[in-house]
C-alpha cells in the first residue's frame, strides 16, 4: 500500500511538472487514488488519466469566486429552522437530565450566549478505567455535588436549646463513597461552634443572646438550612450526576459542567470528555476547539430534530464566529454589529444609533459590501456583478 | 389623624378641609353662643393646628387644604376598601335578571361603618349568603393575610375577591342557589382542585351550552316535564328557572361529569346531554355525519361554513349593503341534521345539492381542483349575484359653497373622458340597468375650488370633479339608484351595482366536510363521463382528497344523499346517530343501486366504459366568496407613491407584486446581481441624481437655464449618478438631522 500511494504522489508530482495542473489533493483522495489503482487493476496511463478526472472533478466541486456562500449557508440553516418547534424540551440520551434542544438550542449557539440554559458534561475515561464500575462511581461522586441533606438519617430542631441536632447516615456515607473524616472536617470549618459526636452533630444557633425569641427562631431555622445545603462534595459548577453504561464502557453524564477541572482530574478521556459550553471549550481548549464545538453542536441540534444541513454551511458560521480568536455572535452584538459599512449597520438593527455615530466619527463607506449597494441602487459585488474591466490604457 | 377625622365627622364638613373652614366655623358657633360647641370646637382646632405644626406645614391655606386632601385620599386607601357587590353581581348579576333576595342597599352611614371596621363588614356579607354561612369572606386587602394553605382563593371575572375554608360546600352551595334561582342562572363557578382556586364567571363573552341536571344518578328532566313541554304547558326558561337544565360555560364544564346518553348514567354523573349533538354549535351542527370526521376537518368546515355564498337576508332587494353576495338557486341540503332544522337553516340555505362523481380526470382536478359541468353552470347551478353599493351626498362648505350632482362640464377641473359620463342621466346619476364597467361615473359630481383665491384668475376658480366612479377591476350592471336626503337635509345618492357570477376558473367551492377546492376545468356536458342512467355529474372530485383527510363523512353524505334522492326523501344525518348507514345501505339496493355507491361510468369523449367502478352520489357544495374575478391582477407599469417614487401596494391601487426580502436574498443567493439591480431599482425607483464634485451633496437642475449647479458651492461641475429614490429619501432625511452624507464620487469599475 505505502508503495502505491508513493507511486500516486509520483502521478501527480508528475501531471504537476509537465502538465501544470497544480494537484494538491488532501491525503484521502491520495489513498483513494491508490485503493483505486489496486482494486481496478489500473494501467498507468489509466491511473495517470483516473488523477487528471479527479483534479478536474474537485476543481468543479469548488465553490467560485463570488459565489454568495453566506446568504446560502443562511438560507440552509434557516429553512430547516423554521421546521424546528419553537419549545423542545427533550431527555437526550438518559432520562433524568433535560437539555435543551431544537430551535431554542440553536438560537444559543448562534447568539453565542455566555450562559447557556442546560450546561453538561459527558465525561469518558482512559482505557484502563473505562470499566472499572468501582473507579467511575467514586469519581462520580467526587464530581456530583452532595449535602449533608443527602446523608442525614435524622435531622431536628430544637427550639428548647436552639439548637440544630442532625444524625448523619453511614451507609449513605458509604453508598457514596464519601470520607466520615472529611465531612467532618467541612462540618467544623462551616460551623464553628458544632460539636460532633460519632454520628450526632448538634449546632448551636449563633444568636442566642437576642432576647426577641422570634427573631431567634427564624434565625435557627435558616441556620437548619445552611446545614442541609452544607456541600460536602462535588466540583463547582456541577450538580446532578448520571452514571451510565454504554454498550462497552461506563460514561458520566453531569448537570452542570466544569471542563477545566474535570480534565485535571486522573484517568478521564481528555479526548473525548466534552461540555455542550462552547466558551468554555473555547477558554480551556482554544478557539479551534470552539469552533469544532460549535459545528458538533449545531449539527447535532439540527440532526436530533431529523433535518439535514450540509456541514459546510455549519463551519461557515462556525468559521465566521470564531475567525476573530474569540467566540462572537452572529447579530446586533457580534458579527453584524461589526460590520464596516454604516449603512450595512443601519439597515440591520439600531438604525439610529449607527448613523449617529458614523456622523460624529466622520465614517467612510467604501460601498463594498451586498447591502449597501442594494441601498444605493448599483449592482452587487457577488456572481454577475464581482466582475468588472479593466482597460489597459497604455496599449490604446 | 384620629382626632381629624373625628372632627371631620362631627362638624359634617362636606369639602376639603382646612384652617379657613374651622375659623369661619368658629364665627358661627360663636354668633350661636353654645358654650358647648364652641368647647369641643377649640379642643379640635387646637389639635388640628397642632398636627399641622407638628408636620412643619406651612400657614399657608391652600397648602394645608391640599394637604389634607392628599391625607384623607391616603387613609382610604389604609382603611378596609369599600366592595361594590352590585359590581361582582354575585347578587345581582347580569343586568335584565331579577336580583334575587330581597338584599337592601346598604345605607350611606352603613358604608362608613364598613370603611371603619371590616370585622363588620364581613359578618355583613355572612347575612347575604345565609345564617349558616361557615366560610370567612376577607376582602382584598387582606387577602394576603389568609395566606395558610388550606384557605381557597375565589376569583370573579378573573379578580381576587377574598378565600374561603371549604371550597367543596361552597361551591356546591353556590350552584344549588343558582338552580334555586337565588343567584343568575348566567353564573358559572369552578373549583380548581390541583391549584385550590375558585373561579366565578358571569361576564360576557363566554360560549355556554344546557345540560340535563343528574342528581344521584337520575336526570331531574322528567318525562312528565316532557310531556308538559310537548303540551305547551312548560316552556324552555321554565325548566332553566326550575332547576332542571342549566348551561355551564368551558370552565365548569371542567367540573362535571356528563353522560352522553340516558344509558350511560350512573352515580357519579352531574349532567346528562340533552342530545349528544348539543354539543355543537350552529357552523359545526350543520355538517352531517360529522361524527365521523377527523376534527381537524369539522373544524375547517365550521370556519368555511360562513364564507359560503347564499340567501344571506330575504330584503336584500330593499338594502344598499357596501358588498353582499347572493346565490342564485339556493337549495336546501337532502342530507340534514337537527341542528340544520332547530337554527331555520333551510329558509336562508347557502349551498346547492350536487351530483358528485369520485374520480380523477385528466389530472385537472389534481391537488383539491375540481372539474365542474359546463352544462350545469348554464342553467344555473352555483351561479349567483354581487352587489356593490356606491354612495355620496351634495356637501355643503363653509362659505355656501355646496357639491352639485351634475354631468360635469368639460373645463372643470380633473374632467375625465366623455366616455366616462355616458351612462349619465340629465341629474347626473346614472340610469338603472345600465352596463358599467370601472372607472365609468356613477354619479357625476363636481365640488367648489378647495381655496377660494383673492383675484388669481380662471384657474382657481374651476370646480373639482368628484364622482363616484365604478370601483377599479370591477363591472356590472346598475341595479338600483336611490335618491333621498341625509340628516342635513342635503341630497344623497345611492346606487347599487349588480354583477352576475357564472362559476369560472379558480373560484372556490367547498363540501360540508373541510374538503374545499377551486374549479380546474369547466368541462361540456358531452365529454364528462356519464352513468348507466345517463346521469351526469355537476362534479368531479379528485379521490386522492378523501383518505389522508380521514373525512368520512363526505362519503356517507354522498350514499345518504343518493339514498335520499332515490327515496325522495330528505335524510336526517344528525351526528351520534349510530344505525343510519345500514339503513342507506338497504335503500340504494332496494333501488337496484350497489350499496357502496359505487357505479359503472362511460367516457363521455370515447363511450367506453370505465374499468374502475366510480364512487357517485349525491352532496351538498357551498360556493365560498373567494373567487377569481374580485383576485385576477398584473401589473406591468402603474402608479408609484408619492414619498418614495416606488409603485404602490394592493390591487385596489394597481399596485405592484412585491419583491420581498426573502426573494431578495434568492437572487443574491444565486449571485444575479443585475437582476436584482433591475427588479430594486430599473423596474421600481430610479432616480437620476446630479452629485456636486465638490461638496458630494445633492446639486439641482435650473430647467429655465438648462443648467445644473450646487446651491452650496455655486456654479461647479456635477455629476449624474443612478441611485433609488430612497436612498435620495435617506440622504435628505440625514440632512434634516444635521447628518452630512457626503458622495465621493468615483469612475465606475
Amino acid at each position: 500500500m505505502e508503495e502505491i500511494i508513493n507511486k500516486v504522489k509520483d502521478v501527480i508530482a508528475q501531471l504537476n511538472e509537465e502538465e501544470d495542473l497544480g494537484i494538491a489533493f488532501p491525503d484521502s483522495y491520495i489513498e483513494d487514488l491508490a485503493e483505486a489503482y489496486i482494486k481496478r487493476d489500473l494501467t498507468d496511463d489509466e491511473l495517470c488519466e483516473l488523477t487528471r478526472r479527479l483534479k478536474a472533478a474537485y476543481d468543479r466541486a469548488h465553490v467560485e469566486a463570488g459565489e454568495a456562500v453566506g446568504t446560502v449557508a443562511a438560507q440552509s440553516v434557516g429553512e430547516p429552522g423554521t421546521q424546528m418547534t419553537m419549545r423542545t424540551f427533550h431527555y437526550a440520551g438518559v432520562t433524568e437530565l433535560n437539555v435543551t434542544l431544537g430551535l431554542p438550542r440553536l438560537i444559543e449557539i448562534v447568539d453565542a450566549r455566555k450562559e447557556i440554559a442546560t450546561p453538561t458534561m459527558d465525561i469518558y475515561f482512559d482505557e484502563e478505567r473505562r470499566n472499572d464500575e468501582e473507579f467511575v462511581r467514586t469519581l462520580a461522586n467526587k464530581i456530583g455535588k452532595s449535602t449533608i441533606n443527602d446523608v442525614l438519617s435524622d435531622f431536628n430542631l430544637n427550639y428548647g436549646t436552639m439548637e440544630v441536632e442532625a444524625v448523619l447516615d453511614n451507609k449513605k456515607i458509604e453508598e457514596k463513597r464519601l470520607d466520615r473524616e472529611e465531612i467532618n472536617a467541612i462540618i467544623e470549618k462551616t460551623f464553628k461552634k458544632a460539636t460532633i459526636n460519632n454520628d450526632n452533630i448538634i449546632i448551636p444557633s449563633s444568636k442566642t443572646d437576642k432576647s426577641d425569641s422570634k427573631f431567634e427562631i427564624r434565625e435557627l431555622r435558616l441556620l437548619a438550612d445552611k446545614v442541609r445545603d452544607l456541600q460536602i462534595s462535588g466540583i463547582k459548577g456541577i450538580g446532578k450526576v448520571i452514571i451510565r453504561k454504554d454498550d462497552r464502557e461506563w460514561i458520566i453524564h453531569t448537570e452542570g459542567s466544569n471542563l477545566k477541572e474535570i480534565l485535571d482530574m486522573e484517568g478521564i478521556d481528555h479526548v473525548r470528555t466534552t461540555t455542550n459550553n462552547i466558551h468554555e471549550i473555547g477558554e480551556v481548549l482554544g478557539i479551534e476547539a470552539a469552533r469544532q464545538s460549535i459545528i458538533n453542536e449545531a449539527q447535532n441540534t439540527l440532526s436530533e430534530q431529523g433535518l439535514s444541513v450540509d456541514v459546510r454551511h455549519i463551519m461557515l458560521v462556525a468559521d465566521i464566529m470564531t475567525s476573530e480568536g474569540v467566540v462572537k455572535s452572529i447579530g446586533r452584538h457580534g458579527i453584524s454589529g461589526e460590520k464596516s459599512s454604516v449603512l450595512a449597520r443601519a439597515a440591520f438593527e439600531e438604525t439610529g444609533k449607527h448613523l449617529l455615530n458614523a456622523s460624529i466619527r466622520g465614517e467612510v463607506d467604501d460601498l463594498t459590501g451586498i447591502i449597501e449597494n442594494i441601498i444605493i441602487g448599483q449592482p452587487i459585488p457577488l456572481g454577475t456583478g464581482s466582475v468588472g474591466v479593466k482597460m489597459d490604457y497604455k496599449n490604446e | 389623624m384620629a382626632k381629624i377625622n373625628e372632627a371631620v365627622s362631627y362638624f359634617g364638613f362636606e369639602e376639603t378641609f382646612s384652617l379657613k373652614v374651622c375659623k369661619d366655623i368658629r364665627k358661627e358657633i360663636l354668633k350661636v353662643k353654645d358654650e358647648e360647641k364652641e368647647a369641643t370646637f377649640n379642643k379640635y382646632f387646637s389639635e388640628i393646628k397642632e398636627y399641622y405644626q407638628e408636620n412643619e406645614y406651612s400657614d399657608d391655606e391652600e397648602l394645608i387644604a391640599a394637604d389634607f386632601a392628599g391625607e384623607s385620599s391616603e387613609k382610604l386607601t389604609d382603611d378596609y376598601p369599600e366592595v361594590d357587590f352590585e359590581q361582582y353581581g354575585i347578587f345581582a348579576a347580569v343586568e335584565g335578571i331579577a336580583v334575587p333576595g330581597d338584599e337592601e342597599e346598604p345605607a350611606d352611614d352603613d358604608k362608613d361603618e364598613i370603611d371603619a371596621e371590616p370585622e363588620k363588614a364581613s359578618s355583613k356579607k355572612e347575612d347575604v349568603f345565609g345564617d349558616d354561612y361557615s366560610f370567612i369572606y376577607t376582602p382584598p386587602a387582606y387577602a394576603h393575610k389568609h395566606d395558610n394553605a388550606e384557605s381557597t382563593k375565589i376569583y370573579i371575572n378573573g379578580e381576587l375577591l377574598g378565600s374561603c375554608e371549604d371550597p367543596v360546600s361552597f361551591t356546591q352551595e353556590m350552584r344549588q342557589k343558582r338552580r334555586n334561582g337565588e343567584i343568575s342562572y348566567e353564573m358559572n363557578i369552578t373549583y380548581y382542585e390541583d391549584n385550590n382556586e375558585i373561579y366565578i364567571f358571569n361576564d360576557p363573552g363566554r360560549a355556554r351550552r344546557p345540560l340535563i341536571i343528574v342528581e344521584e344518578g337520575k336526570p331531574l328532566l322528567k318525562e312528565d316535564h316532557l310531556n308538559k313541554v310537548a303540551n305547551g304547558k312548560l316552556k324552555w326558561d321554565d325548566l332553566v328557572n326550575n332547576g332542571l337544565i342549566e348551561y355551564l360555560d368551558a370552565e365548569e364544564e371542567e367540573n362535571s361529569y356528563i353522560a352522553m346518553t340516558l344509558a350511560d348514567l350512573n352515580e357519579d354523573h352531574t349532567h346528562l346531554e340533552i342530545d349528544p349533538a348539543t354539543m355543537l354549535g350552529i357552523c359545526a351542527g350543520i355538517i352531517p355525519f360529522s361524527d365521523h370526521n377527523s376534527s381537524p376537518r369539522n373544524t375547517m368546515e365550521a370556519g368555511m361554513t360562513k364564507q359560503a355564498l347564499g340567501l344571506y337576508v330575504s330584503n336584500y332587494a330593499l338594502r344598499t349593503d357596501t358588498r353582499a353576495h347572493l346565490l342564485h338557486h339556493p337549495q336546501t341540503p337532502i342530507v340534514k341534521t337537527r341542528i340544520i332544522d332547530s337554527t331555520n337553516y333551510d329558509s336562508r340555505p347557502s349551498g346547492q345539492n350536487f351530483v358528485v362523481a369520485l374520480m380523477s380526470y385528466e389530472g385537472y382536478n389534481m391537488e383539491d381542483a375540481m372539474v365542474i359541468n359546463k352544462g350545469a353552470l348554464e342553467r344555473g347551478l352555483a351561479r349567483s349575484s354581487f352587489f356593490r353599493a356606491y354612495d355620496t351626498s351634495e356637501k355643503r362648505y363653509a362659505g355656501g359653497q355646496v357639491d352639485k350632482f351634475e354631468v360635469p362640464d368639460k373645463n372643470i377641473k380633473g374632467y375625465r373622458s366623455e366616455d366616462a359620463y355616458r351612462n349619465l342621466d340629465e341629474d347626473g346619476v346614472v340610469n338603472p340597468e345600465s352596463e358599467v364597467e370601472s372607472g365609468d361615473v356613477l354619479i357625476g359630481k363636481t365640488s367648489p375650488p378647495r381655496f377660494l383665491e383673492e383675484d388669481f384668475g380662471t384657474v382657481a376658480d374651476r370646480r373639482r370633479e368628484t364622482s363616484v366612479t365604478v370601483r377599479h377591476g370591477e363591472k356590472g350592471i346598475v341595479d338600483a339608484v336611490l335618491l333621498s336626503e341625509t340628516v342635513e337635509g342635503s341630497r344623497l345618492a345611492k346606487i347599487r351595482v349588480r354583477d352576475t357570477r357564472q362559476p369560472e376558473f379558480g373560484d372556490k367551492f367547498a363540501s360540508r366536510h373541510g374538503q374545499k377546492g377551486v374549479v380546474g376545468l369547466i368541462l361540456s356536458p358531452e365529454d364528462i363521463p356519464f352513468t348507466e342512467f345517463g346521469v351526469v355529474p355537476d362534479l368531479i372530485v379528485n379521490p386522492h382528497a378523501i383518505p389522508s383527510r380521514m373525512s368520512i363523512g363526505q362519503v356517507l353524505e354522498m350514499v345518504a344523499g343518493k339514498a335520499g334522492c332515490l327515496e325522495g326523501e330528505r335524510v336526517d344525518a344528525t351526528p351520534f346517530n349510530q344505525d343510519l348507514e345500514g339503513e342507506i345501505k338497504q335503500q340504494l339496493l332496494n333501488h337496484g343501486f350497489e350499496s357502496a355507491g359505487c357505479e359503472s361510468l362511460y367516457s363521455g369523449v370515447t363511450g367506453e366504459r370505465i374499468d374502475a367502478e366510480i364512487f357517485v352520489g349525491v352532496a351538498y357544495y357551498q360556493k365560498l366568496h373567494h373567487m377569481t374575478t374580485d383576485k385576477v391582477y398584473a401589473r406591468s407599469r402603474g402608479p408609484v407613491q408619492v414619498l418614495t417614487r416606488q409603485p404602490t401596494e394592493g390591487r385596489a391601487r394597481e399596485g405592484g407584486l412585491r419583491f420581498g426580502e426573502m426573494e431578495r436574498d434568492c437572487l443574491i443567493a444565486h449571485g444575479a446581481a443585475l437582476t436584482l439591480k433591475e427588479r430594486l431599482l430599473d423596474e421600481s425607483d430610479k432616480y437620476e441624481a446630479i452629485v456636486c464634485e465638490n461638496c458630494g451633496m445633492l446639486a439641482v437642475y435650473d430647467r429655465n437655464k438648462n443648467k445644473k449647479y450646487c446651491p452650496i458651492c455655486g456654479d461647479v461641475e456635477t455629476y449624474p449618478v443612478e441611485i433609488s429614490y430612497a436612498f435620495k429619501l435617506l440622504l435628505d432625511e440625514l440632512k434634516s438631522l444635521c447628518i452630512f452624507p457626503k458622495l465621493v464620487l468615483g469612475d465606475k469599475a
